[in-house]
């Protein structure tokens, strides 16, 4: 019993790769219909998958997919040409194997399910003639009548089994004749020598199913089906054996997969323990490479020099097992662009370039559904009408490109469409509409920010949901799962000239190069990709505070810093010693991790963790260095989301907008605020400036107002409003005095508000561009002025929030 | 019904604990230990035994015992359990002992607390009382939560 399970697993495992290779057979069957070696291809896999699964007793898949060999068989045999309905029951026909294999996967057995409706309109397709074919087919599965009509004539009959007859397989086919003709005694099995002898036996078994085309219901063919396999099972498996056998001598050239000579199947089970082991002697190299240093035994250091090398190349070679085609993903995309674009209206043709580029299979696995994704989503959306891209003058069949290959130790996947590409405009009408972010977060977004907005949890712009897309969970579970391995998604967008999304991935995930650091005693890895530089820290170069959070200057930028002793509570180096800066990139965000020690650069092997420290999310794992001691790999993201130097989705893809605005000089008028820090606004925000006495301010309605100008200007208090860091203002007053007050009187169409701020400092023309999120409530972001680090007003969110009501007037009177 | 079952027993604190022989893998004295930082308390760190990486559980947090004060240092004593090897810190490591089946009692009514749940049962010694976990429940760390 152990052993049939064994051989079925096989069979699925073969029967499985035998179909994806069919949707890609089929679908070049579409555009060369008279490509007879194709139809032979396909009629192979059908065949085979029958054959075998008649020597496991599998009756109805057996059936199911004789109903089907012998409509490719009377194809391969020109009778009958390729129209799309056939084609569509084919690829109905691959499907349903394709659920009966999974089914036994599972249950071990095929399930209940005969596709008796399909079998059935295999069989009707039979008959289509080669000029007139659908009005037969129509009638025929209307009435659900059982074998066709023309069945009970043993004329066509005899044709059909004829016609079945040529490949040397067909002659044991007689599961299926107890299909179509139900009752019918055994036709011979043993039949195969010839076309005649077949014939014969059919056309008198014909008149049969006539009699009892009435009584005939579905369950009885299943019947009589089962009862047949029964003593017919072992002649088929003979019979199967020759069948193929005899084919291969027949067509050796055209079975593109004749090379299973040279190739054996391996369970991925021994690759891995494989992988493991060598692994494990790269760590013992790695020992004993340590030793080379300390030994002057030149036969000893030779020897290591050679186990060095052999060790590199070992796992260089385990590691290419492992390693699989990108393109045994893409084979199943052409199919899925057919009957993608087929039933929304479009027409998509698909390109596919670099389909040998080889990836570790794990990431294999790990991309498939991100980029199925991705292809739906550029037929879907991407894509447009074909009466639409007429008229702008594109070809009406679209194109949908796939790309892949390697650079700088990674691979690039390219999705490209040659679609409407994404409007920013629409994506952030429909990211406001959504709630996701505010209008005013929106206005700050330039192009590229507001493409990015695609990938915020809950985003879909399709008009309407689609089965296929526009659900609004997508590109934010793309991108997450393409991060989940080390990878990075871009969009590249050209509006009305179509989208290009670009994925970067690691080759590998077992053994990485890292970066050994230590903090605290302890000793960390972090794994070199997300490494950007090191800063060794100094008295000239030191760090700031804002707001008692610190930060860097990196040539020009401000960069978060976290303390990874502090982090992880670790004991804190002397407070004298040398400083050491790792300049760290995490989903597109860096920031600044202070570590007490940097040591060597080494390829670590990465184990998981036990399960108990899995919630754990600053370790990417653990790893054994050089000397045998275990060492903690850091998860640079979890780290900087842990420390809040990368913060949630949302702010992040923000602040990447930010980033990417040109930068642009605007007047900003500056201020101190109470504890020395700088801020700014902009100075088109200001009216103008007043001076008064801190006397004149009165109190109505629970707010301080003033008089100015026989107006009534309601007052702001902005220190009063932002979330103080600082417990004591160093500075309470700012520098002004106390019985004076400084005021920003800002405007919108007529109604005004006085913003109390601090010491008006200046008016300055510096460049905008926010190197920081907000810290805090109230403040658009950090930047550096006058090498001071400013921080600038949101003066509306301030506004909005102490005088909701005025907020409400401005707004509604700004046109 | 003469069958036999043996276990590897240990002290912690006052009490000695004992799991079925065929659990442990293997005892080390010491080990070099390296701390994980943040990791619940219960973790006490992870040991490098040949290659594979090894999580050790400090057997005194998870039973709710008072911290260890002895100045020698603690014995790993490997657990062979359904997700890998784990290693038990214990204070010391004694004697094997054999016991018939049918001398299991069900640990008492009156026994309360984290160590109740991880026992499972109770073998009378002349002057002492073994009381035997479970190393399944041992690394289920959602059997009664530990103070994290």
């Amino acid at each position: 019993m152990s052993d049939n399970s064994e051989l079925v697993k096989e069979f699925l495992v073969e029967s499985y790769e035998n179909l994806d290779r069919l949707d890609g057979l089929f679908i070049d069957l579409e555009k060369d219909p008279r490509n007879l070696e194709n139809i032979g291809g396909i009629f192979r896999t059908i065949h085979t998958i029958k054959g075998t699964c008649g020597f496991f007793g599998f009756e109805r898949l057996q059936s199911l997919t004789h109903a089907g060999e012998s409509l490719l068989s009377k194809m391969r045999d020109a009778e009958i040409s390729l129209t799309p309905e056939i084609t569509d029951s084919l690829l109905a026909l691959v499907d349903a194997v394709r659920t009966m294999l999974k089914q036994i996967e599972a249950s071990g057995g095929e399930g209940e399910n005969g596709y008796l409706e399909l079998i059935l309109k295999l069989t009707a397709l039979l008959e289509t003639p080669n000029d007139d074919f659908n009005a037969a087919n129509s009638t025929l599965i209307d009435d659900n009548q059982l074998p066709p009509t023309g069945l009970g004539s043993p004329g066509t009959l005899t044709s059909l089994f004829e016609s079945a007859n040529p490949a040397p397989t067909t002659s044991y086919s007689s599961t299926a004749k107890a299909i179509q003709v139900p009752g019918v005694p055994g036709v011979s099995p043993v039949s195969k020598s010839g076309k005649d002898q077949t014939a014969s036996p059919a056309g008198a078994s014909a008149t049969q199913p006539s009699d009892r085309s009435d009584t005939a219901k579905t369950t009885s063919i299943e019947h009589s089906a089962g009862a047949q396999m029964g003593t017919t099972r072992e002649i088929h498996s003979e019979s199967h054996h020759k069948g193929s056998d005899s084919q291969r001598h027949e067509e050796p050239k055209s079975d593109a997969h004749g090379l299973a000579d040279t190739t054996i199947r391996v369970d991925v089970v021994l690759l891995d323990r494989l992988m493991n082991l060598v692994g494990e002697l790269v760590l013992a190299r790695n020992r004993i490479m340590q030793f080379t240093t300390s030994v002057s035994d030149k036969a000893f250091v030779a020897t290591s020099q050679r186990l060095n090398l052999l060790t590199s190349e070992l796992q260089e070679g385990v590691m290419k097992t492992r390693m699989q085609p990108i393109g045994n993903i893409w084979s199943k995309f052409p199919r899925v662009v057919r009957d993608l674009s087929l039933s929304i209206g479009k027409q998509v043709r698909i390109e596919m370039e670099g389909k040998q580029t080889e990836l570790d299979k794990t990431l294999i696995e790990a991309i498939k559904d991100p980029l199925t994704h991705i292809v739906r989503n550029s037929i879907d959306h991407g894509i447009e009408m074909p009466e639409i891209r007429a008229s702008i003058g594109k070809p009406a069949e679209g194109l949908l490109s796939l790309r892949a290959y390697h650079e700088g130790g990674q691979v690039i996947i390219e999705i490209s469409d040659d679609g409407g590409g994404i409007n920013p405009q629409k994506v952030k009408a429909k990211a406001i509409e959504k709630g996701l972010i505010t209008a005013q977060q929106a206005n700050q977004l330039d192009e590229r920010g507001m493409v990015a907005l695609i990938f915020l949890p809950g985003f879909s712009t399709a008009e309407k949901v689609t089965n296929i897309s526009g659900r609004g969970v997508g590109m934010d579970v793309v991108k997450t799962n393409i991060e989940r391995i080390g990878g990075h998604v871009e969009v590249q967008n050209r509006v009305g000239l179509g989208t290009t999304i670009k994925i970067k991935i690691p080759l590998t995930l077992a053994i990485i190069p890292a970066l050994l650091i230590s903090s605290g005693g302890e000793r960390f890895a972090i794994p070199q990709v997300s490494l950007i530089e090191l800063v060794r820290l100094d008295s000239s170069n030191s760090l700031e505070q804002v707001y008692g959070a610190p930060v860097y200057r990196l040539r020009g930028h401000l960069l978060p810093i976290v303390f990874l002793n502090q982090e992880l509570g670790l004991t804190p180096a002397p407070a004298d010693a040398v400083q050491n800066l790792i300049v760290l990139q995490a989903d597109e965000r860096r920031f600044g991790l202070v570590v007490d020690a940097i040591y060597d650069a080494e390829e670590i092997v990465v184990k998981p963790l036990d399960q108990m420290l899995k919630g754990l999310l600053v370790y990417a794992g653990a790893t054994i260095l050089g000397d045998g001691q275990v060492a903690l790999i850091l998860d640079v993201l979890g780290l900087g989301m842990r420390s809040h130097a990368v913060d949630k989705s949302t702010e992040r893809m923000l602040e990447n907008a930010a980033a990417a605005l040109h930068v642009e000089r605007q007047a900003l008028l500056l201020f101190t605020s109470p504890d020395d820090g700088r801020m700014a606004i902009p100075l088109s925000k200001v009216t103008r400036l007043e001076e008064l006495a801190s006397a004149s301010v009165e109190r109505v309605g629970g707010n301080d107002v003033v008089q100015l100008r026989g107006e009534i200007i309601p007052l702001v208090y902005v220190f009063q409003h932002l979330p103080e860091r600082r417990k004591e203002p160093r500075n309470p007053d700012c520098g002004v005095p106390p019985d004076i007050i400084q005021l920003v009187i800002h405007s919108a169409n007529g109604h005004q508000v006085g913003l109390v701020v601090g010491r008006i400092l200046d008016a300055v023309d510096a460049p905008i561009a926010l190197q920081r999120a907000a810290g805090r409530r109230g403040v658009l972001g950090c930047l550096v002025i006058e090498d001071w680090v400013t921080e600038l007003l949101d003066v509306e969110g301030m506004v909005r929030e102490t005088l909701p009501h005025l907020y409400d007037q401005l707004q509604s009177n700004t046109p | 019904m003469n069958e036999q079952r043996q276990f590897c027993t240990f002290r912690l604190d006052q009490h000695l604990f004992g799991i079925d022989v065929l659990d442990v893998q293997e005892i080390l004295r010491q080990h070099s230990v390296t701390r994980v930082p943040l990791a619940p308390p219960v973790i006490h760190g992870l040991i490098n035994l040949r290659g594979q990486i090894v999580a050790i559980i400090d057997l005194r947090v998870r039973l709710g015992l008072p911290p260890r004060t002895s100045k020698r240092p603690p014995i790993h004593v490997v657990a062979r359990t359904a997700r890998g090897a784990i290693s038990l810190l214990v204070d010391e490591v004694g004697d094997m002992m054999s016991f018939p089946f049918q001398a299991n009692e069900a640990p008492p009514e009156t026994l309360r607390g984290t160590v109740r749940d991880l026992m499972c049962g109770v073998f009378q010694l002349k002057d002492q009382l073994l009381l035997v976990l479970d190393t399944g429940k041992i690394i289920d760390l959602t059997t009664r939560s530990v103070s994290a």
